[in-house]
């Protein structure tokens, strides 16, 4: 759902004029505050919730939440979130190293080379790919990419590094590679749409500019196009870093249910949101408390990469 | 002649002139090379991100309408055990389930949205700012999240699973999304249709119901149908709190079942039977999915059309 | 792939070489997606010398140049007929690499564009560091020499490593021509490069181009006769015709077709009776 935002100062300058007009409407002006604040209060109550349930678990372990590794489930603690976090961690940069490179040159294929009048069906057929609720492709992660990685992929790598780092260790078909993967293209349509938006605005005289001092088109690919949209590029990697941190249900169907420190890339495991998902069912004792620690943190961190991909996507229209 | 030619000094820019037609003649092969290499890398690049869509699509079809039967879709679902492994049963409920609690949750959500989305693109205090960054920031968060949330403040007072707690958690879900593209398509009314509102002396509430709502609604309706959409293939927020159900219910104060609950379910069951039925779930969702966004797409145009 | 070569290269110490041709160009038309914009276009460019199109809007003097450095490659749909000679190449001919060709046509643009990431020295040096040339000394020299040519070295040459865009807008134009200048092109090609400039940033580069004509041939397409009269040698009259499409209705000396042009649609526009 990518749209421009036309008229941006004329409406708020309309919008000035119209708070302060001698006409003044109280009863809407009280039924859109009123609307405003109550969702207000509703994220306020939400943060509130987390933090309350997460409280116990908070007192309980402390700082080791972060740094400790023991983690079972279902059980009184103490609770260390050190190798959910790691999971987390790994999983969304296997995902950015897979989907970035991929997604850019989509979007840059999409704008440039692919024929006009199939333009709007390449976008429209990323945007199938954003459609698809997460679940079904933790389904088709399961059946589909699982055979594949196991068989093909995984031996293959293995090969590659002499079972060394990060490839070796028992393959149990669930992998952290496998969840990295699954979220790679799940975050891809994310990093396409934005690019696109972003790359399109480079204005026409620029790249007439690069050509016409004798550039080749990757020149002007390389050395004129991309570094002009560097920051808003970099905003839609940080967007679709947020949302793979984020992802829950197709990862717990493809991680594994083993929590342990990750011995390489074919380890199982779990990050935060996908442990949350899958062990609240069955959380007794102290874990309830544990998972909602989880749910704490997870929420810092994607809170805190929303608001950096907002800076990053504000200073790029500034400078547009 | 030839004398005066020796006798000129020499020209510096013939002399670079020279040079860097020399050394571009000489590189050109290999920049063209590599200008095609990257080319066709990018064009590479974009058909593999279009293999996994038709991977999706594939198996959802494949498999799915494997499993789907009408019958399926209407039915109760039945427990299976181990003398009858395939009596998986239907997925009525489940289809039920999800129509009810997505359009619960639109009711809650749409109001408080649309206003919230108006009132972002009209108000311009620091308060304002803060409530759009808020929201905006909220619009990425993990469903997850949302999920302990409704969990806390409705499982646990009502000491039971319901379809209520899951429209809790949606509705939190889409009023950022439902806000963030009304903002955008209220800020699209061209400030002259309003500053005309303004000129004839009308109050800001009628500018809003006959200017600004009319203009805009194709968007904003589109943005409601399409988080809608989104909302409904959610399993996140509503796997922690609403339980399981196996009968028709309409009440949302019970346990109810889902679609995409009952795909992740029956995708780790011990089942092959009903492992294999989660496909035929999925197709279900998917369906409805797009059903819903193609009607989005529609209304919208069909809208912009009328406005001509 | 071969590389054509031309023998343009050759006389430019040469003081006694005044009417060499520098490009030719032969019935030529310009069509977009079966539309024609401009059509039988014949003249010749004379070397070290400018050359200006002048006409009223919609006449297709910018597409006609346009066409001159194959920037129509871009458009879908775009047609180019006739013959366009750079020296001994046809610039359509599909041996030589339109990168080889844009390297000897440079051009500057309407608005001024620098490269917004690139610095001031950076900016001068792209072109020739796209074709390939690393050697620091010879960018140096480039730098130099084209940014003295723009009139811009005294003002620049402290903050060479400044950001293109910290210029004002004039300087910013200059840095373009700078910029097209360090590739050493033998033709510049220059699309209303004033029109989008304040009076005193116009003159001067309208002054430079007495100046830079030494050193390229210059084709410019300007909306204002007043400075085609002020700048150019030569001068290309076009005009829409009833069909829609542009065609050169005259060409001649400059001061021939401000004082005693033959075609009566010239004198009109002379005139002032078209836009």
């Amino acid at each position: 759902m990518q749209t421009k935002e036309p008229g941006l100062h004329g409406s708020s300058e309309v919008a000035e004029r119209v708070s302060h007009s001698a006409t003044s409407d109280r009863p809407y002006k009280i039924v859109l505050k009123g609307a405003a604040f109550f969702f207000g209060a509703v994220v306020l109550i939400f943060v509130w919730s987390v933090l309350h349930a997460a409280w116990p678990a908070l007192k309980q372990n402390g700082y080791h939440l972060i740094t400790g590794t023991s983690w079972v489930a279902g059980g009184n603690g103490p609770f260390g979130a050190f190798s959910l976090i790691l999971d987390t961690l790994i999983t969304t940069l296997i995902a950015l190293l897979i989907a970035v490179p991929i997604g850019i040159s989509s979007a840059l294929a999409l704008l440039f080379l692919v024929p006009p009048k199939f333009r709007t069906l390449g976008a429209s057929l990323v945007e199938l790919l954003a459609a698809v609720p997460s679940v079904v492709y933790g389904l088709w992660g399961l059946w589909y990419l699982t055979p594949w990685l196991s068989h093909t992929v995984q031996p293959f790598l293995a090969g590659l590094t002499g079972s060394n780092f990060p490839f070796n260790g028992p393959q149990e078909g669930f992998s952290l590679l496998l969840a990295g993967i699954v979220l790679s293209v799940m975050i891809l349509p994310t990093i396409v749409a934005i690019s696109r938006d972003v790359i399109s605005v480079v204005p026409a005289d620029l790249i007439e500019g690069g050509l016409s001092l004798g550039a080749t088109r990757s020149q002007v690919f390389t050395k004129v196009i991309l570094p002009t949209s560097k920051i808003g590029i970099m905003g839609a990697i940080v967007l679709g870093a947020g949302r793979a941190l984020g992802e829950t249900i197709a990862v717990a169907m493809v991680i594994g249910s083993n929590i342990q420190m990750p011995h390489s890339l074919f380890s199982t495991g779990g990050t935060l949101a996908s442990t949350i998902a899958t062990e609240f069912g069955d959380a007794s004792g102290n874990t309830g408390a544990a998972l909602a620690a989880l749910a704490l943190i997870l929420m810092l961190i994607t809170a805190s990469v929303n608001a950096f991909a907002r800076v990053l996507t504000n200073r790029a229209k500034a400078s547009a | 002649m030839t004398d005066l030619l020796t006798q000129l000094p020499p020209d510096p820019i013939y002399d670079r002139r020279k040079q860097i037609q020399e050394r571009a003649a000489a590189t050109i092969r290999r920049r063209t090379f590599l200008s095609r290499t990257y080319i066709a890398t990018l064009m590479g690049c974009f058909i593999l991100a279009l293999i996994p869509l038709g991977s999706v699509i594939y198996a959802l079809i494949n498999k799915g309408i494997a499993a789907v039967s009408w019958t399926f879709l209407t039915a109760l679902p039945t427990q299976p055990n181990l003398v009858q492994q395939d009596a998986i049963g239907g997925i009525g409920n489940a289809i039920l389930g999800t129509i009810v609690i997505d359009l619960l949750a639109g009711f809650v959500a749409v109001p408080i949205g649309v206003l919230l989305g108006l009132y972002l693109s009209e108000a311009t205090s620091r308060v304002a700012n803060i409530l759009r960054a808020i929201t905006e920031i909220m619009t990425g968060l993990p469903s997850i999240l949302l999920g302990v949330f409704a969990y806390e403040y409705v499982v646990v007072p009502m000491k039971q699973f319901s379809g209520l707690a899951g429209v809790v958690a949606l509705g939190v879900l889409m009023v950022p999304v439902i806000a963030k593209s009304s903002e955008i398509s209220f800020r699209g009314v061209p400030s002259t249709l309003r500053e005309a509102g303004l000129a004839l002396g009308a109050r800001d509430s009628k500018i809003a119901k006959s200017v600004t709502l009319p203009v805009a609604a194709p968007g904003v309706i589109t943005g409601v149908l399409l988080s809608l959409a989104r909302a409904m293939g959610e399993t996140a927020p509503i796997l922690l709190v609403v339980g399981a159900s196996g009968v028709w219910d309409f009440n949302p104060l019970h346990p109810m079942s889902a679609l995409p609950l009952l795909t992740y379910n029956y995708s780790g069951s011990q089942y092959p039977s009903q492992r294999a039925a989660a496909w035929g779930v999925a197709l279900a969702l998917v369906t409805m999915i797009l059903i819903l966004s193609l009607t989005a797409r529609i209304v919208s145009a069909r809208m912009r059309r009328e406005k001509r | 792939m071969e590389v054509v070569t031309t023998k343009t290269e050759v006389t430019t110490n040469m003081a006694t070489t005044k009417n060499k041709i520098a490009m030719q160009l032969k019935d030529v038309s310009v069509a977009f997606s079966g539309r024609t914009a401009v059509r039988d276009v014949t003249f010749d460019v004379e070397e070290k010398k400018v050359t200006s199109l002048i006409g009223p809007s919609g006449s297709g003097k910018t597409t006609l140049l346009r066409s001159l450095n194959r920037l129509h490659d871009l458009t879908k749909g775009a047609v180019v007929e006739g013959q366009i000679l750079l020296g001994d190449t046809d610039v359509y001919n599909d041996k030589l690499p339109t990168t080889l060709l844009r390297s000897r046509i440079g051009m500057v643009f309407q608005r001024p564009n620098p490269f917004p990431t690139m610095s001031i020295y950076d900016n001068v040096v792209s072109g020739l560091r796209f074709n390939g040339i690393k050697k620091k000394s010879l960018l140096d020299e480039a730098v130099e020499s084209s940014l003295i040519a723009a009139a811009l070295w005294d003002s620049v040459k402290g903050r060479l490593k400044n950001g293109g865009t910290t210029l004002s807008g004039g300087e910013q134009q200059r840095l373009c021509i700078a910029r097209a200048l360090a590739v050493e092109p033998e033709i510049l090609l220059m699309d209303e490069p004033t029109s989008s400039l304040d009076p005193i940033s116009t003159k001067a580069i309208e002054d430079l181009m007495g100046e830079l004509k030494n050193r390229v041939t210059i084709v410019i397409v300007t909306h204002n006769m007043q400075q085609a009269a002020r700048v150019s040698d030569n001068c290309a009259f076009l005009l829409m015709g009833d069909d829609r499409a542009g065609e050169l209705i005259e060409f001649a000396e400059t001061t021939k077709i401000f004082n005693n042009p033959s075609d009566p649609r010239t004198l009109d526009y002379i005139q002032g009776r078209f836009g």
